[in-house]
């Protein structure tokens, strides 16, 4: 299902201790510079977050019961307020 | 102590129901008790984790309907293969207890301190969060002018309808799948001709919220482009049928 960054506010809020919806991301692949709320979410067994623009892959997250996998690689960059 | 406040912030919370107000069939307010709660933004959410008794946990986020400072209220809509919404939504009753996380979101939100008209574009229960920003606007006293373009299936189907007449704020309906006898109102999808003829003036730079699925605030947001709003005015927020 498509969402949008809102939808993984609170995992967020959790892994990185702040709103990051509101955080500045540019995409490691276009360069594009976009609130997080404003990219693409995909959720099924894990959340895949695309850049809006140029649809690269930015943030990969999977969470199992103890533990929880990240891979930024597609993110050049995040700023938080 | 600062590890204290961080962790009532970080964690999960126990909220108790305090109580319910049935808005139509499908669409129940739950109030809630959360201690620990800090309070929150109009237009934040929350999520709440349901779990069963053999350990299966469900999450899910609901939108925050009530004004900052007014208590604590979801308005939750009823997915029929839902997990979470047919319990919150049915069975839910006063004194039961589940767990919720937040308040969640720092952009889509809505102060009340910003100049400049605001106009809020609803899609279904996409306007519990757009709810929360009228309520904050009258319980502040706010002048600001604010419009909200609402869409929805029937009648019957309009959220806080009479509410919405009494809060001070302009309110367009329309209606797409069936009409009221005698409607005069908009009967069609929001696309950009509805929008010309409801949204502010471009020249005016208003500030937007868009609620709803991921195809009404597509849809949406590219109308108000195509009027000549700017893409910094317009925020957005999508939510899907995750139940």
């Amino acid at each position: 299902m498509k969402l949008d960054g809102n939808a993984i506010g609170g995992v967020l809020l959790e892994l990185f201790g702040d709103d990051m919806t509101a955080a500045g991301s540019i995409c490691g692949s276009c360069g594009a510079r976009e609130e997080m709320a404003r990219l693409d979410v995909y959720i099924g067994a894990g959340y895949v977050v695309r850049c809006h623009s140029c649809e690269a892959v930015m943030i990969r997250i999977v969470q199992g019961r103890s533990r929880t996998w990240i891979d930024l690689s597609g993110t050049a960059s995040l700023e938080l307020g | 102590m600062a590890e204290t406040a961080l962790a009532g912030r970080l964690t999960w919370l126990v909220a108790s129901v305090a109580g319910g107000l049935q808005e139509t069939r499908r669409v129940r307010t739950l109030e809630l008790d959360i201690p620990g709660w800090i309070g929150h933004r109009a237009g934040q959410h929350l999520d709440v984790r349901l779990t069963a008794e053999d350990g299966y946990q469900a999450e899910r986020s609901y939108s925050i309907a009530s004004a900052p400072g007014d208590g604590l209220a979801l308005t939750i809509e009823r997915l029929e293969d839902g997990e979470v919404s047919p319990y919150l939504v049915d069975d839910a009753r006063e004194g039961d207890q589940f767990e919720v996380r937040g308040p969640i979101g720092g952009y889509f939100v809505w102060d009340g301190d910003e100049p400049g008209p605001v106009l809020l574009v609803a899609g279904g229960s996409g306007v519990v969060p757009l709810m929360a920003m009228a309520r904050h606007r009258a319980r502040i006293g706010s002048e600001t002018p604010m419009r909200l373009v609402y869409s929805s299936r029937t009648w019957e189907d309009v959220i806080y309808r009479d509410e919405l007449e009494a809060l001070g704020l302009e309110v367009v309906h329309t209606l797409t799948r069936e009409q009221p006898p005698g409607w005069s109102g908009y009967s069609r999808r929001i696309d950009t001709d509805l929008l010309r003829e409801v949204a502010w003036p471009a020249s005016e730079s208003p500030r937007v919220y868009v609620c709803g699925s991921t195809r009404f605030v597509d849809a949406a947001a590219d109308g108000l482009l195509e009027l000549g709003y700017e893409p910094a005015w317009i925020r957005t927020e999508r939510f899907g049928a995750t139940g």
